[in-house]
């Protein structure tokens, strides 16, 4: 069976997978707290222009911010109540993004949502179901789904990928979501399918979620697809699994090149929470304003999966799970490998935030680095190819202008390079500085 | 979950929560952990010398280890850099130094060529993951340069009576003896025979590393059990030190007899310090490549300099220089291979 598995070829690491703390726990809804804070921003692109003012009320389920141009995505209330105040929040891309705050009416009952028949729908139609829905890529970058589904004419797309890697040490939110919702995943898929007129879809799952594969391919058996054909297809476990080019490598073969995306090697691929959302965007009509997100890591009182509403602040979390551990020493946003470290728990939950983990000193390292003693780990675990080592070196010279021949815009800053170094150089933070400074 | 329920989260010193650069997690391994294990991995060897040679291989070891610390140290205060003793890597520089001279050189002579190797080859080059030369190959380089007779002649015969400290009553020197190769480059197979048995003998006792030779260089058994160790925790790979002893074993049975195809591989491999050279000193991060094909392209280079050395050259071993002569190709080896790169957009380099 082992022999099996789909890998990509080159590099890669084995974290700790820590998986073990969430994976499980069944999805948990969080009771609602008092009070959202709605970043009018959640990823890269353009900020929404807000629709409501101060003292303004909204029904949950609401279009509160709306694309005026670019790249950007809808954002809808959270819940039924009151606009307090339109000011600002810490959101992931910056430190001051606009966001709307509306407090709760602790009467209003929760918005009921009935399934409708999606099949007569043109593809066209299911697309901007999506697209008004505010459907971003939930996994990470938080790219708009109506965005990455209409590659431009011309480009020939064969295959679509829902990315169920969950590569991610500690992360459970994909895994739960599949092994719950499998009817909703699958249905998701064959939505996405017709949305990009072709057939053949690949569900691509890290073997350390045996369950989540088990109960999807019985779904699939069961299921009516209408012709779609989806396979799923089992990965070997290994970072960076899930990120879109080394799993369009394990699925397909096929290599993106650099500077390229999915689409120029006929790929469209999407996250299993994405699929999820575009189930409830076009079956039951529900924008998205709910997500699961696993709240992890041994500075935890109680970790859960739970599904939150975009906009609750990570404090009111850390209250309903019973506060934190005295021994606490680092709290992060996303995967211990490429999430932010944050400094405060004043931050709401956006469509992106795929958990937030709470690390204790055991669990993270804080050695200070020494210098490179060029071992050469770092190479064979970039899974681009790339050389971290010259590139920090070059950076702590002070040449990190010079640095594009390196390759600095290849990396995807997984952090695997920065994971294995023995002498525990901030790798990725080089690359970093080299990026801002390299000419492309 | 009844014990943390007072740790309310509006108590908890957020300020000690720290906030870096992904990635937050690290693997467990460190700079020090990798040059204690090589540490390790080095002793039994030194145990085996203390026996056949005699208690004063010990002392020699230790002076060379503590000049080597002192020097990092007091280098490290100079050059107004972080001392970083507990790396363990002036450790490995020391007993690496002491592993290739010979059993009977005096105390002093090791303290040489500590501070001048790591002051000068590894300081003043920029210190730890700077220097391009093999600090251990430099220290013997210049103590064989400067001490000629004591470095090339101290040699010591194995006992076997345990008698470990028969060299350090006073009185007694070293009974001066020569290693195999020396024999075999000057007086021919027949004297080699004629001094240590027959072939067969003679395979054996140098695997298991009875016969004159420097400190540390005599068991090629413990040499390689060390070596597997360091390959099994993934420390070095098996590129550089297969390729160097497969490289010294096929050419010297092709150039290294009566015609060609004649040499013996076998002696030339368990002799003169090949294992150690492979093993601990061609492997090291700094002055090797990092890639694994430049790494065997390294050893090839190593192998084909230390035949060309002992079959046409003055020194009757040369795995020593051998190895640093290829430290200088290390950064050409480096840019010639690189690593595969994925798909790189059009027109960009390599």
């Amino acid at each position: 069976m082992s022999t099996s598995l789909l890998t990509f070829a080159k590099g890669g690491v084995h974290p700790p997978e820590s998986k073990e703390i969430t994976e499980q726990l069944a999805i948990e809804k969080m009771p609602l707290p008092e009070e959202f804070e709605i970043p009018l921003l959640q990823h890269f692109g353009a900020p929404c222009q807000p629709l409501v003012k101060k003292k303004d009320r909204v029904e949950e389920g609401d279009l509160i911010g709306q694309v005026t141009g670019g790249l950007g995505a809808n954002v809808h209330a959270s819940v039924t109540g009151t606009i307090t105040d339109i000011g600002t929040s810490i959101g992931p891309v910056s430190l001051n993004v606009p966001s709307v705050t509306i407090s709760r009416d602790l009467e209003a009952p929760d918005k009921t949502y009935a399934p409708s028949d999606w099949k007569s729908l043109s593809p066209q139609e299911l697309l901007s179901k999506i697209k008004d829905a505010g459907i971003v890529g939930i996994g990470g970058a938080g790219f708009p789904a109506h965005v990455k589904l209409a590659p431009p004419p011309g480009t020939k797309v064969d295959k679509l990928i829902l990315n169920g890697a969950e590569c991610e040490p500690y992360l459970t939110t994909d895994h739960r979501v599949m092994l719950e919702k499998p009817e909703e995943v699958i249905v998701g898929a064959q939505i996405l399918l017709r949305v990009l007129g072709i057939s053949e879809g690949h569900i691509g799952v890290e073997a350390n979620k045996s369950d989540a594969i088990d109960v999807l391919r019985k779904t699939v058996e069961t299921q009516k697809l209408d012709g779609a054909k989806i396979s799923i297809d089992a990965l070997q476990v290994k970072y960076p699994q899930g990120s879109e080019k080394q799993l369009i490598e394990s699925v397909t073969g096929r290599k993106v090149p650099g500077g390229g995306l999915p689409f120029d090697v006929g790929v469209i691929v999407q996250n299993i929470g994405t699929t999820k959302a575009v189930y409830d965007a076009v079956v039951l009509n529900k924008p998205l304003y709910e997500k699961v997100i696993t709240i992890s890591g041994r500075g935890i009182s109680r970790p859960a999966n739970l599904q939150v509403r975009v906009g609750t602040r990570i404090r009111d979390i850390v209250q309903y799970l019973g506060g934190t551990k005295p021994d606490l020493a680092k709290i992060v946003m996303g995967g211990p490998m490429m999430g932010f470290a944050v400094s405060t728990l004043d931050i709401p939950v956006t469509k992106t935030v795929s958990g937030v983990l709470f690390l204790t000193k055991e669990e993270i390292d804080d050695q200070p680095h020494g210098p490179c003693i060029r071992c050469g780990w770092c190479v064979e675990a970039c899974p681009m190819g790339l050389s971290p080592n010259e590139i920090g070196l070059y950076v702590e010279a002070g040449l990190a202008a010079d640095t594009a021949p390196f390759g600095v815009f290849d990396c995807f800053e997984c952090g695997s390079c920065a994971f294995v170094c023995p002498a525990k150089r901030p790798l990725v933070q080089f690359i970093r500085l080299a990026k801002q400074k390299a000419k492309r | 979950m009844e014990q943390v329920k007072d740790t309310q989260i509006s108590e908890h010193p957020l300020s000690a929560c720290t906030v870096s650069v992904s990635p937050h997690v690290k693997s467990r391994e460190s700079t020090a952990k990798i040059m204690w294990t090589v540490n390790a991995c080095l002793l039994p060897p030194l145990l085996l010398s203390v026996f056949i040679f005699g208690f004063q291989t010990l002392i020699i070891t230790l002076v060379s280890v503590l000049s080597c610390v002192i020097a990092e140290a007091v280098s490290q205060k100079l050059l107004h850099r972080p001392i970083t003793l507990k790396d363990g890597s002036a450790v490995v520089t020391g007993l690496l130094l002491a592993y290739i001279i010979p059993p009977g050189v005096p105390y002093w002579m090791p303290i040489l060529g500590a501070v001048f190797t790591i002051y000068i080859t590894k300081h003043l080059f920029g210190g730890l993951g700077f220097n391009i030369f093999n600090p251990a190959l430099i220290g013997r380089a210049f103590l064989v340069a400067t001490f000629p007779v004591a470095m090339t002649s101290a040699w010591i015969m194995p006992m076997n009576d345990f008698s470990i400290f028969k060299y350090m009553q006073p009185g007694i020197d070293a009974v001066s003896t020569a290693t195999p190769l020396y024999v075999l480059k000057h007086y021919g197979l027949a004297a080699l025979i004629d001094k240590y048995g027959a072939v067969s003998t003679m395979y054996k006792d140098f695997f298991l590393g009875v016969r004159p030779g420097c400190i540390g260089e005599v068991s090629n058994l413990l040499l390689l059990l060390g070596g597997l160790v360091l390959i099994f925790k993934k420390y070095i790979s098996w590129h550089i030190p297969v390729s160097v002893i497969a490289t010294i074993g096929v050419l010297t049975w092709i150039f290294g007899g009566e015609g060609y195809f004649n040499g013996d591989p076998i002696l030339a491999v368990l002799t003169g310090g090949v294992f150690l050279g492979a093993i601990f000193m061609a492997t090291d991060y700094v002055t090797s490549p990092t890639q694994k094909n430049a790494q065997l392209a390294f050893g090839f280079g190593v192998g084909a300099i230390t035949v060309l050395i002992r079959l046409k050259g003055g020194y009757p071993e040369g795995v020593c220089y051998a190895i640093l002569l290829m430290n200088t190709l290390t950064p050409a080896l480096d840019s010639w291979f690189q690593p595969k790169r994925f798909a790189p957009a059009k027109g960009a380099i390599k």
